[in-house]
């Protein structure tokens, strides 16, 4: 080989530099059997594989130089050249959409802006990508042994296995005077707020277990739920729908909203949504008090709903096995899909807004993709589920009577057994898992149940967004933040992406609009009215006669220039079919000789 | 209360197990400890809020960031809605008129800008006899000084500062010092020349001792001697104004009252060329970046951006004003310039759009005869008939003094989204609301009628005529009669 020589030559350059030992380095191959320039010609070799190059075996300097990339001053070579690597499913994470396709007669000036922006995203999300591997948190797991289901490990085993402050998160409440329990968590996840059907209504900073306020409101409580922040939470009562605030204070009664039975908090919109038993859907925005809207949905009692985080849209759920999605700003339901043989028992939707989960009394637990409107999994439960909930990682915990069973993968593979199960007092009545905790809230007929749940939330939170750890001062500027990028409730839409993107309304569709703000058709011909002649010239038959000379006058205007066209298209062709045939039968230099 | 539940049918049959407790503590790892046997490996979510929570009341508060867009939904509205609150804002913040610096006897007639020093500002008036100097920091005059008997026609300050020339109506050009004399001294030019005839306008060359002044003709003159060292005449005109090409220094433009822009070099003894519009320009200003591109202010309400080279149709007709346009001046980046006009506003365009982003207008301000704009891209300054000189921020908004590196931040941001929601209806609504004085906002809807009603009957004409014997002309050709070489 004509490397062997090249080999020969450096090492004797390169052993004088040897004396000066430089520290071992952990990417360097240990110094035994093989010498260090050794080592560094094999990686020259690499390189020269790439870019095949004549061998030069003269010119010894010029080998050296360029063979290991980039060198130092020093002589060293870089051992990790280039931009750091960043891997490829980390950037599709962050990836908004997908490029534009560029039009050959596209404006210079519009592609040098689509191209800078692009690259300006490609950027950004670069960084993001390499932000994203220096997040602190890892997320939690459960693994049992080979053969072992992690469903048969206990919440006291692994409330004993994790460390303390873990462990702590597994408890039980017992309260079983005031029947069984609604919960929900605060969006960044350290309060709770318990309310029990015979009116008990508490709220805990479940962390620390510390009381926040304890009351009863002597009536029957039918579902609770936080406002923006933990301030304030909204009571649906007896009758009218309550917000107190943490110290247990009544701050309103809307006598507007009656007989609610479950409600939606929107945190980006400040809207309050709720269900009522008279079938009203009422939206309720709390940052200046005013009913948004109030539908009426015509489909009886309305005790199933859920929200979708990645819109806004609420989906409720019907006696008659539909599943229908609404918005404020449309009477009439978005959506209206079959999901259930049965009635509809409890619906909910992932964070990324892609797939829908609803049991229904046919004892069924079915996933639906709600883009695209088609049902992906269906299983079946023997005894049903009654109350339904998702978590930020994807878990999907399901109520069967007094049986919390936690399923993983449900919309990517065939879960045939349970992740995780426990069994509670009494039946379960509310569900919620935790936003960044492992921790799922069991609400039943004896009380409320913290579970541990590996796996379930999100390690990493957002600071400026829902942070566990805030202080009051940065609560309060966070509350001002989100109170001035309060969503207008108009921009509630199947789609929310829809405001970024192009509108192409069609020519036509800009027309009728036009035509609607003007009161008239700019563009339509006018009728031709004949001017009115005297001296007998205006008789009907003349009149007649006047309008039959206009009357086809643009449609020849058309048909002319039609004919034009076409006349100089077939001109065009006979030449260059006249040229084609000039070519063909041009003679070649030798054909002169031909007879 | 809190009382362990357990499912009969789950109880595992190793309760007594090890287990790995890996759950907060940062160097236990599943593979660091080989010796244990373990029946489950768990990881439950534990954080130690020491790592979210500052230490010291002094020290600022941790923000852990997740950028995951799950994390962030309706990311888009959110946008949105941060663009239209900006918007909202700007407009509130929008108060573009900061002083009024008055000691004018009389309506201003002609400004400069000092070349070297950024407070300093020079003005000339009608009722002649008096050019000031102000100090634009503290608005107030510093210097005034009796310059001329009549009008002070031009006035341009010398390249490095130290000098400034003025021209009046008794056919003087005088050479003054910048600093003022000393005690006990007489106000005198440094020198003086006695022209022919009187001269309307005046500019300096940018790097040596040269200087051009209009008139009757267009003359060079060399500053050490008292006769022109190069005279232009083209055809019997007279000339409103003169301007050297900072670039190229040695090419000249001049507007002529006979509808045409003259371009000169100084090198030559005849001029280059020259465009003949259906309009007369008054004054002309050469695109300080681009120095191929000049934009002259027009009688006909218009302004209109030149590519010096291809003289046969303008680049960019600027239409707004509604009545004459007297001045016009280029911000010292070249993107943006601002013009002055018979009908008491001044506007600024950016210089490749026809239409303008701002008018500045006051109850008190009269026809506004020269506009300039600061060195600093900051201020605009107007002067005007009624013996005001105006000092307005050139971008209505923007906040003045010193910014935190904060503040700036916001601004930054603040600023790409209400040029990425820019075409969004409500946000364009709001920002392209003006107010403007009942007499323009009349005069303008006038003019739109107008022209619509002339363009109708254009479309008629057409087609009750030969086809092709009514060619449509754009509006960058309309106003160009001619280019003669």
């Amino acid at each position: 080989m004509a490397s062997a020589g090249e080999a020969n030559v450096s090492v004797s350059h390169v052993e004088k530099k040897e004396k000066k030992q430089t520290p071992a380095r952990y990417w360097k191959e240990p110094r035994g059997e093989k010498d260090g320039n050794d080592h560094e010609e094999d990686g020259g070799k690499t390189l020269h594989q790439e870019e095949p190059r004549p061998q030069t075996t003269k010119k010894r300097k010029q080998d050296e130089s360029p063979a290991v990339g980039k060198k130092f001053i020093s002589g060293k070579s870089d051992p990790f050249p280039g931009q750091a690597p960043i891997p490829e499913d980390r950037v599709q994470k962050f990836k908004r959409k997908d490029k534009t396709k560029k039009h050959r007669r596209q404006h210079y000036k519009l592609k040098a802006m689509i191209t800078c922006s692009e690259e300006v995203s490609e950027m950004a999300q670069k960084q993001a990508a390499k932000f994203d591997l220096l997040l602190p948190e890892d997320a939690g797991f459960l693994e049992g042994e080979e053969e072992e289901d992690t469903c048969l490990i206990s919440q006291e085993d692994i409330a004993d296995a994790v460390d303390i402050t873990a462990g702590a998160k597994y408890f039980n409440l017992k309260l079983s005077q005031f029947g069984p329990y609604r919960l929900d968590y605060s969006r960044t996840g350290r309060h709770l707020l318990l309310g029990g059907r015979r009116g008990h209504v508490a709220c805990v900073d479940w962390l620390s277990k510390q009381l926040m306020c304890e009351i009863n409101v002597m009536e029957t409580v039918n579902d609770v739920k936080w406002l923006h922040s933990e301030a304030m939470y909204a009571v649906a009562q007896k009758k009218w729908l309550y917000i107190y605030d943490s110290n247990g204070i009544e701050l309103h009664c809307i006598r507007k909203f009656n007989d609610v039975l479950r409600m939606q908090y929107l945190p980006y919109h400040f809207l309050l949504a709720t269900a009522s038993a008279k079938s009203f859907l009422q939206y309720l925005d709390v940052s200046v008090g005013k009913e948004v809207a109030a539908i009426c949905t015509k489909t009886g009692r309305l005790d199933v709903m859920c929200q979708n985080p990645h819109n806004a849209i609420i989906h409720l759920g019907h006696p008659n096995g539909t599943v229908t999605l609404w918005s404020p700003n449309q009477k009439e339901a978005l959506v209206k899909m079959l999901c259930h043989q049965g009635a509809v028992r409890s619906v909910t939707v992932d964070k990324s807004g892609i797939y829908m989960v609803t049991s229904g009394m046919d004892k069924k637990l079915k996933v639906y993709d709600i883009r695209a409107l088609k049902p992906l999994k269906s299983y079946f439960l023997p005894a049903g589920a009654s109350c339904l909930s998702l978590s930020h990682r994807g878990l999907l915990s399901a109520a069967t009577g007094d049986i919390v069973q936690v399923y993983k993968d449900v919309w990517s593979t065939a879960a045939t057994k349970p992740y995780m199960a426990h069994r509670t007092r009494g039946a379960v009545w509310g569900l919620h898992f935790c936003p960044f905790e492992d921790v799922l809230g069991v609400g039943h007929g004896d009380g409320f149940t913290s579970m541990l749940v590996p796996g379930a939330g999100e390690p990493n939170f957002d600071g400026l967004d829902a942070n566990p750890y805030r202080s009051a001062k940065q609560r309060q500027e966070w509350e001002v933040k989100a109170l001035l990028e309060k969503i207008q409730p108009e921009l509630i839409t199947l789609d929310p992406n829809e405001l970024g993107q192009v509108d192409r309304a069609t020519f036509e569709q800009r027309h009728k609009d036009r035509v609607e703000a003007l009161g008239y058709d700019p563009l339509a011909q006018k009728r031709f009215i004949p001017k009115y002649k005297k001296k007998g010239r205006s008789s009907a038959g003349s009149i007649e006669r006047r309008k039959k000379q206009v009357a086809h006058e643009d449609q020849r205007d058309i048909i002319r220039q039609t004919v034009e066209d076409k006349v100089k298209m077939e001109k065009q062709r006979n030449e260059r079919e006249k040229k084609k045939a000039v070519l063909n039968s041009s003679r070649a230099a030798l054909d002169r000789f031909k007879k | 209360s809190v009382l362990p539940t357990r499912h009969p049918t789950m109880q595992r049959g190793v309760t007594e197990a090890l287990c790995t407790h890996m759950a907060g503590e940062a160097n236990a790892s599943p593979l660091s400890i080989p010796s244990f046997s373990y029946q489950m490996k768990v990881k439950v979510l534990s954080r130690n809020p020491d790592d979210y929570v500052r230490e010291t009341k002094l020290d600022i508060q941790r923000v852990p960031r997740n950028y995951d867009p799950t994390l962030h939904p309706f990311e888009l509205s959110r946008e949105y809605t941060r663009a239209l609150n900006a918007t909202k804002l700007e407009r509130v913040f929008a108060k573009p008129f900061l002083a009024s610096l008055d000691g004018h006897r009389d309506g201003v007639n002609c400004m400069a800008k000092h070349t070297k020093s950024l407070s300093t500002f020079l003005s000339g008036s009608c009722d002649g006899e008096v050019a000031i100097m102000w100090n634009l920091t503290k608005h107030e005059c510093v210097r005034t000084l009796q310059a001329h008997e009549g009008f002070v026609r031009g006035m341009v300050v010398r390249y490095c500062g130290t000098s400034f020339f003025t021209v009046g109506d008794d056919k003087t050009i005088k050479q003054w010092k910048m600093e003022a004399p000393g005690y006990g001294e007489e106000e005198e030019p440094l020198n003086t020349i006695l022209g022919k005839t009187v001269f309307t306008g005046l500019d300096h060359h940018w790097q040596e001792g040269v200087f051009a002044t209009c008139g009757q003709q267009v003359d060079i003159w060399d500053e050490q001697r008292s006769s022109p060292i190069r005279s232009f005449t083209w055809g019997v005109e007279s000339f409103s104004s003169i301007r050297f090409n900072p670039v190229e220094t040695e090419i000249l433009a001049s507007c002529a009252s006979d509808r045409s822009i003259v371009l000169y070099d100084m090198r030559e003894s005849a001029p280059l060329k020259k465009v003949i519009m259906t309009m007369r320009s008054n004054t002309l200003c050469w695109n300080p970046m681009e120095a191929y591109y000049f934009t002259c202010s027009n009688e006909d309400y218009n302004l209109y951006t030149y590519d010096m080279r291809y003289l046969d149709q303008p680049v960019t007709v600027h239409m707004d004003h509604v009545s004459a346009v007297l001045d016009v001046d280029y911000s010292p980046t070249g993107r943006e310039f601002v013009s002055a006009s018979f009908d008491k506003t001044i506007r600024i365009f950016p210089k490749d759009v026809g239409h303008s982003r701002e008018v500045y207008h006051t109850k008190r301000m009269q026809h506004v005869i020269c506009v300039k704009w600061s060195s600093d891209n900051k201020y605009v300054l107007s002067g005007s008939d009624e013996m005001n000189i105006r000092l307005w921020k050139a971008y209505a908004a923007e906040k003045l003094g010193v910014l935190a590196p904060r503040e700036r931040q916001a601004i930054n941001y603040n600023q790409k989204l209400k040029e990425k929601f820019q075409h969004h209806p409500q946000i364009r609504r709001i920002s392209h609301h003006r107010h403007l004085p009942k007499s323009i906002y009349h005069q303008t809807k006038e003019l739109r009628i107008m022209k619509e009603a002339r363009r109708r009957k254009e479309r008629n004409v057409r087609k009750h005529s030969r086809p092709g014997t009514v060619p449509v002309v754009s509006e960058k050709e309309k106003h160009v009669v001619t280019v003669v070489k």
